[in-house]
């Protein structure tokens, strides 16, 4: 701060120094060998223009250039010098002196308590949190070696060789698998998903928060896994599956017997159904062979965190044109990069061939259908408000008359919102009566798909230059598209994607679960189309040794823990972009369609409704609050269910960093009460100290509303 | 003083005067007459008004009609005047500290502008000089060994060594907070430097347990990060990995198995179950690869694997009860880099006096990190109590006594010829004789380990008053030994590698203590004796059988042509107070060039830290054949590597290398482990191939097998 103003002074001299220079006499003895200097240079120059007999003019103005750079350099050098000084003082400072007053972290606190560790703890990050290094590359990506291309450090990369990062980040279209003469590996152990990028965190506190209450890496593991391929590619590829499998039995063993508590985030839930369907199933069927009753043995609880059972529609958007407005999962973890033009133009179109490729985006589609998400006319959100931070200051106080509140905002802001029309082409589409719809099925486009452009644009980029413009425009005729019919779109879009992908995930719902078919594993991961992990009621006759072991086992409880109060995308409205440019994806948000009043849930092309930013809170908490609660057809034991939710606070300061109440998708892995949550479990706690539900959203009306068998 | 100031104002007016004569006749007095009657800081004030617009309309006017040059000759006039006073003022402020303010401004925008360049650079460019320079590299043996066809096979399990393994921190006291899974050893250090004592008291251990101490919980870092790079650029596992992924390996086979080097291979399972997780991650590799796995100890990670082995095919309560035929079921081979089997004499050193240049064991792999009088005067005795309280230390104790490490007289080695130089500058061509040996080799006594040298006397009067109270802050056992003790040592005069133990427990009981619970020096007479079965036996190969598993091969790689510490030559120290009472005799050398005794130090072949008589003993004679300590037949394989240094700094520190660690930067040594990872048998290897005098020696020690 302080050299500010003294550059300043220097930079512009002031005439007062000069008046010294006459008054002070103790200066003239050192200003005498200057002047005798200056006199000798002045004839210099005298001498040389005289000779030379030319316009004295450039000499002055080279000095003054001189001086500038003179200048420059000493600022600079100025100013490393002090910033050097000041990280010395902040080195030398203790440590404990930055922050002064750091409010106790919940480890301590619980620790206090006289909490202790366990249970072992098993983390299962999601999507795009986890980090990926590099084994194999093309000559391109030479010393990268085990270097990381994603996540953790820097993504340095991505600037100085843009192409080559994008080309091994992509994975076989055809297979889903590398590459050929490509291996990025998931980074292991806990450095693979504790930050993100330096200074963002994702489950580093967590950890930190565990380590204060005794864990260390003996009884915490971080199931990392490359979550680019479909779930049971990381296991044909990876061994992923069976390394969790031995790594539960392991920890099982060395920490006496105790069942270990897993705590999947957002697509690791989903991951980690996979796996409990997967390590029960026999392995001619490519299941892990732990036998019925593995899951029992080893598990004592799954803490979903923003957990994204039924899909995220973001997803959508994300295939189809990669781009909401800093809103797409790449984007939301990563501002920044994909918004900057470093591919020049093609950013997007680049962003959504790779993303293309990643088979586990599909495991987010939205699953259930219409049953769930909504038909043209009726969506389980129907009545909901979307003035969130109203809702937050009501619901701070719970005991309140909460339902004034809600009629009274309902009668300010209900707007006819169809959130069941996850993507609608055009403003208007989204709120006509569905019968003015016209419903033309994808039948209809047949004879039409003639690849008329693919010579105009010779490098494909995406799959949309197969498609000729006729078409293009006549799907954007269909006007709107239900949770359903928006599978039929993306499948006429991106063929070739869906083909590969609907060999590993299903997004429908299950009639008749007794059917053989859902043993294969692209049923697994959807939790409307298995059942939840059969328990065994540790009778005698059945696990003999198991009961005496564990006389008083308690069932595998499973939590849905979530941020609610955060506007999250739940549907889009959509319109054709120009068509003139070659290789453009051809469907744009419309980001000019508003609601009428500023409290609608209509913004810049999106419908929002609650949630995480990222998560619905009918995808995070419908299967704990309906489909698995109590004994239902999906969950034939019984396995208790908890939903608790978190409601979203911004960071009151800077130093709060991202918050410490935060409910958005990666910042409540920061939430205080998250943690002490997580941590009570992972100590042992039951159910009642934890004090079973906790809501603030309308989850479980929105859960009756839905009309499914369960 | 009024003198020099009219004379300054003289001076002024003259260079004004003058400059107005110079700058063109035509302006006349009249701007002169006006400038006169003002001040300097007047004149100077004016100017500064105009300043922003001077340069531009200089520019503009030079050439153009007369009116406008007039202005402009004023203008320039002034900017004369103006720039004298910048420099006036410059003159005046630019003092020592603005100097250095510009020097450093550029030195860091250089700096900067290097670091862009760096940046910008294609990333083959520095291959690209390197082959420029030296001609054609040769291609790395991964490369090379691809072109053959070679895929990865055998899962590959990595054993790391002493010191080698990082440590991070999982909780710890006030001083270490913010350093939470932080790396307190392995990396840049950096914390050494900012709080010394508080690292030091970090990395110890309890010194009744050899646990870690109450509220400290330091853990090994997990993963093929433990110990790819022990600092920034200083590789140890990292060469080998990125060959092995040339052919294929990735982490699904590939495994680190880190653990905690500080405290006792037992207590490794005891605290971390590093033992079971050990085992846990080789049944997986062997059951997803199908393939059994290749495992690669380096140094005492050697010792650890025997001690492994042993584990886990023993019953349950203290073993991991993996039956008696999991060796066999599990492992192809145990190809073991440098393993110091029977012991170092280094280890000694550092157990006895922590100190002598590059000697203890901590500091023979991160010299000059505790050289460095960080804690002041008393870095030695830091060091000593640190490395005291790990017990692995003592785990490379020589093992086996006189009968292995020789006696008063008579040691394996004898007759072996010191002349490392000549030996090096005729390595290359004359690699089996030595045409001008030295042949006077009949003075060095290697089985004397530790000697006192012949000024005893006068070291033990002048430090004669060492147990006081002012070392307290300072633990090491010394002081509560006494100076009679002290002095009885160095009467003593003389240890052989079986009295040696002695010495230790004397100078060190509580350590030896601890140590006696895990380990174990001797020979057995009888292995079918059931108090075998300890645990403490499992890791001296003298003690235990191999397992039962006739598949199995076991390698034996290791450097050699490099001087290793075997017996040193120890006096008392001088100093009073504080001091380590004994300190290796520095002046004591050779009568001539070519003696093994250097500096209180009698060298003999090896890779530096490890003799080639504890590397290669154990395969070469002990194991070879059906014997006690191999009675299913295991085969064994020598395979040592001849030291040659770098060629030039270009390549780091060598391919060629024999040195403990630098091996593993070895071509020959790295493609003998892919083919066999790759799944050759050590008979396609070639078998032995044997530089040194290993089987000689061998045959000279008189041990039933």
């Amino acid at each position: 701060m302080g050299s500010i103003p003294r550059l300043r002074k220097f930079c512009t001299p002031q005439p007062l120094n000069f008046s010294f220079f006459t008054l002070q006499p103790t200066h003239l003895k050192r200003k005498e060998g200057q002047i005798a200097f200056l006199r000798s240079l002045l004839l210099e120059r005298e001498t040389k223009r005289r000779e030379k007999n030319e316009v004295p003019r450039k000499i002055p103005r080279k000095i003054w250039r001189c001086m500038c750079m003179n200048d420059c350099l000493w600022a600079i050098g100025f100013m490393c010098t002090v910033w050097w000084f000041i990280v010395f003082v902040y080195h030398c400072l203790p440590s404990n002196l930055v922050g002064l007053h750091l409010p106790e972290s919940p480890g301590q606190r619980l620790r206090r308590e006289g909490l202790n560790a366990l249970h072992p703890v098993v983390l299962v990050p999601g999507i795009v949190t986890g980090g990926l290094e590099l084994w194999e590359g093309r000559p391109c990506s030479q010393g990268l070696f085990r270097k990381r291309l994603w996540g953790g450090g820097s993504f340095a990369e991505i600037f100085k060789r843009p192409m080559c990062w994008l080309e091994h980040l992509s994975l076989n279209n055809e297979t889903g698998l590398d590459p050929p003469g490509i291996r990025v590996r998931p980074v292991s152990g806990l450095v693979a998903a504790d930050y993100f990028a330096p200074g963002y965190f994702v489950w580093a506190v967590l950890i930190e928060n565990l380590a204060k209450i005794g864990y260390e890496e003996k009884n915490l593991h971080m199931a990392a896994y490359d979550w680019r391929l479909s779930f049971q590619n990381t296991e044909v590829r990876d061994y992923a599956l069976s390394r969790l499998k031995s790594k539960i039995e392991l920890m099982y063993m060395t920490n006496g017997n105790k069942k270990v508590v897993v705590v999947p985030h957002s697509m690791g839930a989903i991951y980690f159904l996979h796996f409990l369907k997967w390590v029960e199933s026999p392995p001619p069927t490519g299941g892990g062979g732990g036998g019925p009753g593995w899951c029992a043995k080893y598990i004592k609880a799954i803490m979903n965190i923003a957990p994204a059972f039924l899909g995220v529609p973001r997803t959508l958007a994300n295939i189809l044109s990669a781009e909401d407005k800093g809103i797409s999962f790449l984007r939301a973890m990563a501002p920044g990069v994909f918004d900057s033009e470093i591919l020049r133009l093609q950013t997007l179109e680049h962003a959504m061939r790779v993303s293309r490729t990643w088979d586990s985006i599909i495991s987010l589609f939205p699953k259930g259908g219409e049953t769930i998400w909504g038909n043209l006319d009726w969506s389980p959100e129907k009545d909901q408000e979307c003035d969130f931070i109203k809702k937050r200051v009501f619901r701070s106080c719970p005991s309140d008359g909460r339902t004034d509140n809600t009629t009274k905002n309902a009668i300010l802001l209900k707007e006819d919102v169809n959130y069941g029309r996850i993507i609608s082409f055009g403003k208007t589409a989204s709120e006509l009566h569905s019968s003015q719809l016209p419903s033309l099925g994808f039948k209809d486009f047949a004879p039409y798909n003639t690849r008329a452009n693919s010579n105009m644009c010779r490098d494909l980029l995406t799959e949309y230059d197969e498609l000729s413009r006729e078409i293009i425009g006549e799907v954007a005729k269909h006007k709107a598209y239900t949770a359903g019919t928006v599978l039929d779109l993306v499948r006429f879009v991106a063929p070739k994607m869906m083909q590969r992908a609907e060999a590993h995930f299903s997004h429908g719902i299950a009639d008749d679960l007794d059917d053989p078919k859902y043993t294969h594993y692209k049923y697994w991961s959807n939790p409307l189309e298995t059942r939840q992990v059969y328990q065994y009621q540790l009778q005698s006759s059945y696990t003999p040794l198991c009961s005496l072991k564990l006389p008083n086992a308690p069932d595998m409880e499973i939590y849905c823990l979530y941020g609610v109060g955060v506007p999250t995308d739940r549907a889009y409205i959509y319109k054709l972009s120009s068509l003139d440019r070659c290789r453009s994806i051809p469907y744009r948000i419309d980001s000019s369609a508003n609601a009428r009043n500023p409290g609608g849930c209509l913004k810049g092309g999106i419908y929002f409704s609650d949630g995480d930013a990222s998560v619905p809170i009918i995808s995070a908490g419908f299967m704990c609050a309906r489909g698995w609660r109590g004994k239902t057809r999906f969950n034939p034991s019984g396995a208790p269910t908890y939903v608790r939710e978190y409601g979203h606070k911004a960071p009151s300061s800077l130093l709060d960093g991202r918050g410490s109440e935060s409910g958005a998708h990666v910042g409540i892995m920061g939430n205080v009460a998250l943690i002490e949550d997580v941590l009570r479990v992972a100590a042992g706690a039951t159910r009642e100290e934890l004090g079973g539900d906790r809501i603030f959203s309308d989850i479980m009306s929105m859960s009756r509303a839905i009309r499914l068998r369960v | 003083m009024v003198k020099k100031k009219r004379e300054e104002g003289g001076v002024l007016e003259g260079v004004e005067q003058s400059k107005n004569k110079g700058g063109v006749g035509r302006e006349g007095g009249s701007g002169l007459d006006m400038r006169s009657h003002e001040t300097e800081s007047q004149k100077i004030l004016r100017l500064r008004r105009r300043r922003g617009s001077e340069p531009t309309a200089t520019a503009t006017t030079a050439t153009e009609e007369p009116a406008k040059t007039r202005q402009a000759d004023k203008d320039e006039e002034k900017e004369t005047l103006k720039s004298r006073g910048t420099e006036k003022e410059k003159q005046k402020k630019w003092s020592c500290i603005d100097s250095c303010c510009w020097f450093v401004g550029c030195i860091c925008c250089s700096w900067w502008f290097l670091l862009f360049l760096y940046n910008a650079m294609p990333a083959s460019f520095p291959q690209y000089v390197t082959e420029a320079i030296t001609g054609p590299l040769a291609d790395p043996p991964g490369l090379k060994l691809r072109k053959e066809g070679l895929t990865a096979k055998h899962p590959v399990v990595f054993v790391p060594g002493i010191v080698t393994g990082g440590l991070e921190l999982w909780e710890g006291h006030q001083c270490a907070e913010g350093l939470f899974r932080k790396r307190l050893w392995g990396g840049t250090f950096g914390e050494l430097y900012k709080r010394p004592l508080c690292w030091v008291e970090h990395m110890s251990l309890d010194n009744e347990t050899g646990l870690d101490p109450p509220g400290i919980r330091v853990r090994p870092v997990s993963g093929l990060v433990a110990a790819d790079y022990f600092a920034p650029g200083y590789f140890v596992w990292a060469v080998l990995i990125a060959n092995l992924a040339r052919i294929g390996y990735e982490e699904k086979t590939m495994y680190m198995a880190a653990y905690d080097w500080r405290i006792s291979f037992q207590n490794t399972e005891v605290r971390d179950q590093t033992l079971s997780r050990i085992k846990s991650n080789i049944e997986l590799m062997v059951a997803t690869n199908g393939k059994k796995v290749v495992v690669i100890p380096h140094s005492m990670g050697a010792l650890y694997f025997l001690h492994f082995m042993k584990w886990v095919e023993a019953p349950a309560p203290m073993g991991g009860g993996g039956g008696s035929d999991w060796c066999a079921r599990h492992i192809k081979a145990v190809m073991n880099i440098g393993g110091p089997f029977l012991g170092v004499p280094k280890a000694v050193a550092g157990l006895f006096s922590a100190e002598a240049k590059d000697i203890a064991v901590a500091r023979s792999v991160a010299p000059a990190v505790l050289d460095k009088d960080v804690f002041g005067l008393q870095t030695l005795q830091h060091v000593m109590r640190m490395t005291r309280t790990w017990d692995t230390t003592m785990s490379m104790i020589p093992k086996g006594g006189d009968t292995i490490w020789g006696d008063l007289d008579w040691s394996p080695e004898d007759g072996y010829s010191c002349s490392w130089k000549k030996q090096k500058n005729s390595d290359t061509h004359t690699a089996g004789q030595n045409g001008k040996r030295c042949l006077d080799t009949s003075g060095v006594y290697y089985g004397r380990i530790i000697s006192f040298g012949k000024d005893v006397a006068e070291g033990a009067t002048k430090g004669s008053n060492l147990a006081n109270a002012t070392c307290q802050d300072v633990w090491t056992e010394y002081h509560d030994m006494g100076i009679p003790g002290i002095k009885a040592v160095a009467d003593y005069k003389v240890y052989t590698g079986g009295s040696i133990l002695d010495l230790l427990h004397f100078v060190a009981p509580k350590m030896m203590k601890r140590g006696d619970a895990h380990y174990s020096y001797g020979i057995a007479d009888d292995l079918d004796d059931p108090k075998y079965n300890h645990y403490k036996y499992w890791s001296n190969p003298l003690e235990t059988r191999l397992p039962n598993a006739p598949e199995m091969e076991i390698f034996s790689l290791y450097g050699v042509g490099i001087p290793t510490e075997r017996a040193y030559v120890y006096k008392l120290s001088a100093a009073a107070d504080c001091y380590i009472p004994f300190q290796i005799d520095a002046l004591a050398d050779g009568a001539n060039e070519c003696s093994c005794l250097k500096g209180g130090v009698y060298n003999v072949n090896g890779d530096e830290t490890v003799p080639v008589l504890s590397a290669g003993y154990m395969c070469a004679k002990a194991w070879r054949g059906k014997t006690r300590f191999n009675p299913s037949g295991i085969r064994t394989y020598v395979r040592e590597y001849d030291h040659a240094p770098p060629a030039n700094l270009l390549e780091g520190r060598g391919t060629q290398s024999g040195a403990h660690v630098d091996i593993m930067g070895n071509f020959a040594l790295i493609e003998d482990i892919i083919r066999v990872a790759a799944g050759a048998t050590g008979e396609d290897l070639g078998e032995d191939r044997v530089y040194s005098d290993i089987f000689k020696w061998s045959e000279r020690i008189n041990l039933k097998l």
